[in-house]
């Protein structure tokens, strides 16, 4: 099998998905309710799928993702709207300067932090993400547009269906073909064995950074698609509970299982507003109290994660098998 | 000058606080190596312990102290059985995503309306709020009861650590678990009373913070536990002292912060610091450089 | 002279873990390094290989000064090793192990990777073929798709020795190899590491206890005690020298003598 083809028939499956949710999207016959859930289910895949590049993959602790999700999803829509278009084109500038973004701060923040071993590493990325939060409330007194504590509003709604889904489905094309090459498995062998890795001619400092940036990256793309979901965004949407949000998804879904995450977003976002529209108007504070129930349950009976699937076919495999 | 020092011995207060929660943070990681993040929650529930023992029952404060006391200490030790010890063996985030499980299970199901309900309660002052000092320093009662009630709590906690057999089994047991078991150690009492008493500090700081900030809600414990824990890491994780001392400073840093910055930007600057702590210092200021056997 | 260590010295918080430690290793020898538990062996290796930076001294590679670089770095100079405590990659399978050590040779850069041009593919069709030739060479080829963790004792020592000549390393060096090997193990290792030199051209230095091994393949033994090394020589030299016999008696309980002895 040659480049070419593989190449083309991923760009080929891609373009299929997208002409059909195109026709799916705009056909009416989906209930808009539950198709921005479905859209919402892509955008946190997106981003699980950045943390299980770092935590998963490389093996670095992160609390602080939403961190990052936040600065992709400030930066997009305050990009969309410096523009002062609202075309496809400049939304897709705007999602691309977003993941820039957070992919630059996840640099600084990385260079400086990654050599702390694991649980450090973990505070000091919850610190940041508080740190961050802090900066979004007070994000108006520097740029007014930006709202601060009062939410900022105004933003396009400019994520639909097939942008979600085929960004998704990009993402992990993206991932899976980085994973499965000498790169990935540079990343993977620190998560193993650093000194080791060290040992081997691995730039083990370079890596952890390199995995740290790229999963924030996915963050910072998702934070864009997610500002343009509500046209609404707020600093409690970026704080330490949406940190622990993805990396349940990314435990549950087994760490370094991209199909695991995938199943797992899905199921978390679905299980969320299913529980909202399930429950008697009067019993709805009960879903947080069922939902960390199930957790504490889940991990007594998993403790290494919910599916424990193998990978879907098309999430298998490099060229040299 | 005055203002400043003023500051310092509003700073001390709230560093006292966290001091008394950052202890169980830092004992239960010592000895488990798990960030218990329900910690935060079970100081929220000392906090309406108080309040209803105040409020509703009118006790006095040394049977406060006793009831909060012994009620966290009592809901931690179950909850470390249920749900931490089966996982003991597991992938330590196992146990940290269960840890945030409980916590969001405390936050939620206490909120709901037939347990504490979801709002903002007034805790009653059991005493009428006095002060005195020179000039325009002042320190009140309350600060006097903090300053005194945690000081003796320091007290305790480093008698039974450093001079009872329990507290020679629970350094053994953070020294080395398994070696420690093997010498007759019973390894799962000492991690059920390190969470006991551990949990017995945060519900006496839970009645303080009420006393102290009259506001409580089930959320309570959110932003004083990641403040505690960021201080037992500042400290050193796993030192006594190092989560006193991490206390302290987050106290001073954050009250200092809001005097002399801007109240808004308060929450953060305790992290700011703990961020360039650990850059010169990756295991905290009192924590021992820990180096991987090759 | 392919490798030369001089005045190496490395405190542990007020322990001399090495005191002025001179080394070195001829182009394509094979040499042991042998010593009481806790004589600073591994602590040598550990500051060859760049884990540690010693206090003091010097360390040189052919004309590259070493001492101080950044393990990776140290490894694409030409200096592979294993570990003690094996550190395989243990939830990867054991082509895996051995193609993450080609990793510093990549043909191809990361945009090819996830675009998956032909570069990317002749690479890592490239790699495989070395892997199995290397898996085929110990042996390992019908196991590479097990994971690491799940090989025997003895084989995981040697997929390690396979992982550490995938980087093309010049001067190998080897902690323990033989350890926890019974007798036909050990036998059956002699022979790989041997076969292992003539095929790759490389210098060895070895740490070991079980002194069948070390007497039987190597040419030159240095003896550390107390971090310092205490005696050089062939093995038949070592065998008679009393500060050798004395740092071996000195240390150990009566009976636990069998390693000088053999």
């Amino acid at each position: 099998m040659k480049a070419l083809p593989s190449l083309a028939k991923a760009l080929a499956w891609l373009a299929a998905v997208y002409a059909a949710m195109f026709a799916f999207d705009s056909s009416g016959l989906a209930n808009p309710y539950w198709l921005q859930v479905f859209e919402l289910a892509c955008i946190t895949a997106i981003s699980a799928l950045g943390l299980n590049v770092i935590y998963g993959f490389t093996g670095l602790f992160s609390l602080g993702h939403a961190a990052f999700y936040g600065i992709g999803a400030y930066t997009a829509a305050l990009t969309l709207k410096s523009l002062g278009v609202e075309s496809q084109p400049a939304f897709l500038c705007a999602l691309l300067a977003g993941a820039a973004a957070a992919a630059l701060v996840a640099l600084l923040v990385g260079v400086s932090t990654i050599r702390l071993t694991s649980d450090y590493l973990g505070i000091a990325t919850l610190g940041f993400g508080i740190i961050m939060k802090v900066v979004f409330d007070n994000a108006d007194s520097f740029i007014p547009r930006l709202g601060g504590a009062r939410g900022m509003t105004g933003i396009a709604k400019m994520t639909t269906l097939p942008w979600a889904f085929v960004l998704l489905g990009g993402s992990l094309l993206v991932i899976r073909n980085l994973v499965h090459s000498s790169y990935g498995r540079a990343l993977v062998s620190i998560r193993e064995d650093e000194i080791a890795a060290g040992a081997m001619g691995i730039d083990t400092f370079r890596y952890k950074t390199a995995g740290f940036v790229i999963g924030c990256a996915f963050a910072g793309l998702a934070g864009g698609l997610y500002a343009h979901l509500y046209a609404f965004l707020h600093p409690s949407n970026f704080d330490f509970f949406k940190s622990v949000d993805v990396l349940v998804i990314v435990v549950l879904g087994g760490l370094g299982n991209m199909s695991g995450t995938l199943v797992a977003s899905f199921g978390w976002v679905f299980l969320l507003e299913t529980l909202r529209v399930v429950l008697p108007p009067e019993y709805v504070e009960f879903r947080w109290v069922l939902i960390p129930i199930l957790l504490v349950v889940t991990m007594l009976a998993r403790p290494r994660g919910l599916l424990g699937i193998g990978e879907f076919r098309f999430l298998r495999g490099g060229a040299g098998r | 000058m005055d203002y400043f020092l003023q500051q310092v011995i509003n700073g001390l207060q709230i560093g006292f606080v966290y001091a008394l929660i950052a202890l169980g943070y830092t004992m239960v990681y010592g000895v488990v190596g798990l960030i218990n993040f329900a910690h935060g929650d079970v100081f929220m529930v000392g906090a309406f312990i108080g309040l209803y023992a105040i409020g509703k029952y009118h006790l006095p404060l040394f049977a406060v102290f006793l009831l909060a006391t012994i009620g966290c200490a009592v809901l931690a030790v179950v909850m470390e059985r249920v749900a931490y010890r089966p996982l003991r063996q597991a992938p330590r985030i196992a146990s940290l995503i269960t840890a945030i499980g409980v916590s969001l299970f405390l936050e939620y199901f206490t909120a709901l309306n037939q347990v504490f309900g979801p709002n903002f309660y007034s805790f009653p002052r059991p005493f009428a709020v006095s002060s005195w000092g020179p000039g325009d320093i002042s320190l009140t009662n309350i600060q006097a009861i903090i300053f005194l009630v945690t000081l003796s709590c320091l007290g305790a906690l480093q008698f039974i650590v450093r001079r009872t057999r329990v507290g020679r089994a629970m350094r053994a047991v953070s020294f080395d678990p398994v070696t420690a078991g093997l010498v007759g150690v019973d390894v799962n009492r000492v991690i059920s009373i390190t969470f006991g008493l551990g949990a017995a500090l945060a519900g006496v700081g839970g009645v303080l913070y009420g006393i102290a900030y009259p506001q409580v809600n089930t959320f309570m414990g959110v932003m004083p536990g990641l403040k505690a824990f960021t201080a037992a890491v500042l400290g050193g994780i796993g030192s006594i002292p190092g989560a006193v001392l991490g206390a302290l400073i987050m106290g001073q840093s954050e009250t200092l912060a809001s005097a002399y910055l801007s109240s808004t930007y308060r929450d953060g600057i305790a992290f700011v610091i703990l961020i360039g702590v650990l850059l010169l210092r990756p295991t905290g200021i009192l924590g021992a450089a820990k180096t991987e056997k090759v | 002279m392919i490798l030369e260590a001089r005045g190496l010295t490395k405190n542990f918080g007020g322990i001399k873990a090495l005191n002025g430690v001179d080394l070195y290793l001829r182009r394509g020898e094979l040499a042991g390094l042998i010593g009481p538990n806790g004589s600073g062996k591994t602590t040598v290796f550990n500051v060859i290989t760049g884990i540690y930076r010693p206090d003091r001294g010097t360390v040189n590679m052919d004309a590259n000064r070493i001492a101080g670089l950044a393990p990776h770095r140290i490894s694409r100079l030409g200096i592979a090793r294993t570990f003690q405590n094996i550190r395989l990659f243990r939830n990867l399978s054991v082509m895996d192990n051995v193609r993450a050590a080609y990793h510093p040779s990549v043909p191809y850069g990361p945009v090819s990777a996830v675009c998956r041009t032909n570069r990317y593919l002749d690479g890592e069709k490239a790699i495989g073929e070395n892997v199995t030739e290397l898996l085929s060479f110990f042996s390992l080829q019908d196991r590479r798709l097990e994971h690491a963790k799940n090989l025997s004792y003895g084989d995981q020592r040697r997929l390690e020795i396979a992982r550490a000549l995938a980087s093309g390393p010049k001067i190998l060096l080897l902690d323990e190899p033989a350890a926890g090997m019974n007798h036909s193990e050990v036998e059956k290792l002699m022979g790989f590491i041997l076969e292992a030199r003539k095929r790759f051209s490389l210098t060895i230095l070895l740490i070991e206890h079980q002194m069948r091994l070390v007497m039987g393949i190597c040419e030159r033994l240095v003896v550390m005690d107390f971090g310092e090394v205490i005696a050089e020589g062939t093995p038949a030299e070592i065998r008679k020298d009393p500060r050798v016999i004395e740092a071996y008696l000195g240390h150990r309980p009566a009976g636990d003598t069998s390693e000088v002895r053999d």
